[in-house]
């Protein structure tokens, strides 16, 4: 009963989204009641679509098995947070959650969104509703879960292992949160380009939108890329593969949104550029959910895809992306940029960032998609791996890293160059000096890892550097440095914070890439092996079977080279439903660096393959994505006020688009 | 070449992701040397059967299999390249993880070095023409109007 209720509930959802839709794009113009009406329906389109997914998950805990879909993926013996997940864990379920977080950001443009200009807000949530409208009908036409079983089975066929995993529970939505956040700055645009209302207000309402989906998508592929380094067994956390590619290439895309919606917000420049790359960063998510979904591409990451859907998607795909470019291609040419400045400015630095982070999107693009058009033209058939991307992609980032610290230091309309320069020597000195100390520990290298390291300390000192330039610590008071740092603008603080997780970033892929420690050996109970100074004692393997697989589990001690020592267990596993093998890798971690350990076949006797790689600094990589995304946050707590229009009194002359002026 | 794809695509489509089991004790070769080169070969080719994995990556036979030659040869004496050589020869291009630079794969290779160059040239124009038009225009009529009002003593409010 309740799945027929989230059934209806869903297909209602669409039916509102559909009127919302026209009623929204025909009536734009009339004003408030246009404006509470579709506001309403995003409302209502929410709590529809929310009774849909809660009726999906309460049929998946309750293992209903007359649901096809719960059959397919549901057990009755998972774990409880695992019958949750598994109702994401695939296509069907997944397009739910995709539209669930959907609907939810059209609702909460709806609240608070209140104080924006009623044509703007009539159009941002018509544009919503056609995008709910047009996955919610995707969904219920080609991908409806709620079909049903007759007579329904007593047993589902299990959850594919590798998702039988905590991952599952954190990713996909955080994932999603991030390519659906998106959506937002799409709908702004093309309402900002249907309405004319293009101007440095309309940055300032569509930028918080923006930093919430940056740092969902932060978040979400760093979780992944944590995900697929534990599960997949042997300690790889990017692998250049398509699907981290198409999440990959809208965080690139937004980055270069925050930083453009920047120069346009204080500016009012950078307009048409801005407009570009809000419907390209949501285009790059469509495009990331039809590359899952289509099974075009091959990967490591793909759990729900059919090649008939894809077709489906693509054609929606081309109409939304075509539909948006050939809006922005009639509205660019009324377009005119406004604040004059520089080259070497704030805003020069931002645009030479923007420059960049393009031109690596541009690479992972075309490295991604040209094998797929290489073999439709009838050439041949190639791979595009993760040596290319290394390449091609790293060489763009390095004269990236080596300017972030500058732009900082730059003054809007006109900067100093020279004292920017002598404002970041003592980071510049820190970071040459602790990179020679680095070295005299690791030992001296003859290959790029010296020049990485070097780079990421640049970067993060260099946030460091402003930061204390700015509070003038050691030229005032300490009592005064801390007065102002205090009194720092939370959004001036999370930009140093942000730069300075990337440096960290940079640090961590540098040292694993660079000093990484592998042992591939046969071992029997009582023998010990040893890696990178720590010592690794094989003390027995036990079985230790869980509700819905058997398991062996190796159980080793470890010693640390400082002395102490621990019992981990590295566990393999063989799911009974589908009988498929999985690894449970044993890591450990020292200060931040890991120890990662692999149980395999068992070979004569009592001999296993034992597998351990020693990973250097390897939480850094994920630190600094933490970092990013908190900075993120920080920021938007920053401008709490400012998610919606400002309050009418806290306009101040300037910001008021002066009729005329914005044109 | 073609069949060749579909037939890997199918298998793609057909496979879970599967666990790496990868390198195994036994093949690895006695000399840490010998064994360095073999892994950084390895690296750079592909698994067929799986999903964008180097060989040295997978737990596939076929990888295993890719793993025993690429050692053979390279215990037989073979450079690096002429090994790639002999496993392209057999398995096609697509073994390669580093596509080659080629007629073929020009754009591919080409692609982010034009943007880059091109998006910086246009960037210098527009700087160059933007200094030259920041030339002070005269105010319109209404402009010097409303300058006018806002400056009369009589419009101006305290702060």
């Amino acid at each position: 009963m309740t799945i027929e209720l989230g059934h209806f509930a869903l297909v209602l959802a669409f039916a509102v989204a559909t009127v919302s839709t026209i009623i929204g794009f025909s009536f734009w113009r009339s004003g408030g009641r246009a404006a509470l009406y579709v506001r309403q329906a995003a409302v209502l389109q929410f709590v529809l679509v929310a009774a849909a997914f809660a009726s999906l998950i309460n049929a998946f805990v309750t293992a209903d098995f007359s649901l096809k879909l719960a059959y397919e993926h549901d057990h009755s013996l998972m774990p409880l947070i695992y019958k949750i997940t598994s109702v994401w864990g695939s296509h069907e379920g997944s397009m739910v959650l995709w539209i669930s977080i959907l609907v939810a950001f059209g609702a909460a443009v709806a609240v608070f969104g209140r104080r924006l200009p009623q044509d703007l807000l009539t159009l941002v949530l018509a544009m919503q509703s056609l995008l709910v409208a047009t996955f919610d009908g995707f969904t219920i036409f080609t991908s409806n879960p709620f079909l049903r079983l007759n007579p329904a089975p007593l047993e589902g066929q299990d959850l594919n292992p590798i998702l039988q995993d905590i991952g599952l529970a954190i990713h996909p939505p955080l994932l999603y949160t991030g390519y659906v956040g998106f959506s937002i700055c799409f709908s702004f645009a093309i309402a900002a380009l249907i309405s004319g209302r293009i101007d440095a207000a309309w940055a300032r309402w569509v930028r918080p939108w923006t930093l919430l989906a940056w740092c969902f998508l932060t978040l979400g592929i760093a979780m992944g890329s944590y995900w697929s380094y534990y599960e997949l067994g042997w300690g790889g956390w990017w692998f250049w593969d398509p699907v981290e590619n198409a999440s990959f290439m809208p965080w690139l895309a937004g980055t270069a949104l925050l930083h453009s919606a920047l120069v346009m917000e204080k500016r009012n420049a950078l307009k048409i550029w801005t407009i570009f790359l809000s419907i390209i960063t949501f285009s790059l998510s469509l495009l990331g959910t039809f590359l899952v979904r289509s099974g075009v591409l091959t990967s490591v990451h793909t759990f729900a895809s059919d090649p008939t859907r894809g077709a489906v998607i693509l054609v929606l795909l081309a109409l939304f992306i075509g539909g948006a470019f050939i809006l922005f291609a009639m509205r660019v040419s009324s377009l005119r940029s406004g604040g004059l400045f520089a080259p070497i400015s704030r805003e020069g630095a931002l645009i030479v960032n923007n420059l960049f982070l393009a031109t690596g999107l541009a690479a992972v693009l075309v490295g991604t998609l040209y094998p797929l058009v290489l073999e439709a033209v009838g050439g041949r058939t190639i791979s595009v791996g993760a040596p290319f991307f290394d390449f091609s992609f790293g060489t763009l980032m390095v004269p990236l890293l080596l300017l972030i610290p500058f732009g900082p230091f730059m003054a809007w309309k006109r900067g100093d160059m020279l004292a920017a320069a002598q404002r970041l020597a003592g980071a510049a000195a820190a970071a040459l000096l602790c990179a020679i100390v680095v070295f005299m520990i690791a030992g001296w290298s003859f290959s790029l890892a010296p020049l990485g390291i070097l780079l990421g300390l640049w970067v993060s000192l260099g946030a460091v550097a402003e930061i204390i330039d700015r509070i003038k610590l050691g030229r005032i008071p300490v009592g005064d440095s801390w007065r102002r740092l205090v009194g720092l603008p939370r959004s001036a603080l999370a930009t140093a914070i942000a730069h300075f997780g990337v440096g960290v970033s940079v640090i961590g892929i540098v040292s694993v890439s660079a000093w990484s420690g592998e042992l591939i050996t046969t071992m029997t109970p009582g023998q010990t092996a040893s890696l990178a100074g720590y010592s690794i004692h094989f003390d027995a393997v036990r079985d230790a079977p869980g509700p819905n697989y058997e398991a062996q589990q190796g159980l080793f001690t470890i010693t640390a080279p400082g002395g102490g020592s621990q019992q981990v267990d590295a566990e393999k596993r063989v799911y009974t439903a589908d009988q498929q093998p999985t690894t449970e890798a044993s890591i450990s971690t020292y200060g931040f660096s890991q120890l990662y350990m692999q149980l395999g076949e068992n070979g004569q006797g009592n001999a296993y393959v034992v597998r351990i790689w020693y990973k250097p600094f390897v939480t850094f990589i994920w630190l600094g994505a933490v970092l990013m995304a908190f900075a993120g946050f920080l920021s938007l707590s920053d401008r709490r006020l400012r998610i919606g229009a400002p309050r009418r009194r806290a306009v101040s002359v300037a910001d008021e688009p002066v009729p005329g002026a914005a044109e | 070449m073609k069949t060749v794809a579909g037939l890997v695509l199918g298998l793609f489509l057909a496979f879970a992701p599967t666990i790496a089991f990868a390198v195994d004790p036994d093949e690895m070769l006695s000399d840490p040397k010998l064994e360095a080169r073999a892994e950084a070969v390895g690296g750079s080719l592909r698994c067929l059967v799986c999903q964008n994995e180097s060989i040295e990556e997978s737990g596939a036979t076929l990888a295993h299999d890719l793993r025993v030659l690429v050692r053979e040869r390279i215990k037989a004496g073979d450079t690096d390249d002429q090994v790639r050589q002999y496993i392209v020869s057999r398995y096609g291009e697509f073994v390669l993880l580093q596509p080659v630079f080629a007629l073929h794969t020009l754009i591919l290779w080409l692609a982010a070095p034009c943007i880059i160059v091109i998006g910086g040239i246009a960037l210098i124009v527009m700087a160059r023409r933007r200094r030259g038009s920041i030339a002070p225009t005269n105010l319109s009529a209404e402009e010097a109007e409303a300058l006018e009002q806002l400056s009369a003593p009589d419009h101006r409010q305290p702060e």
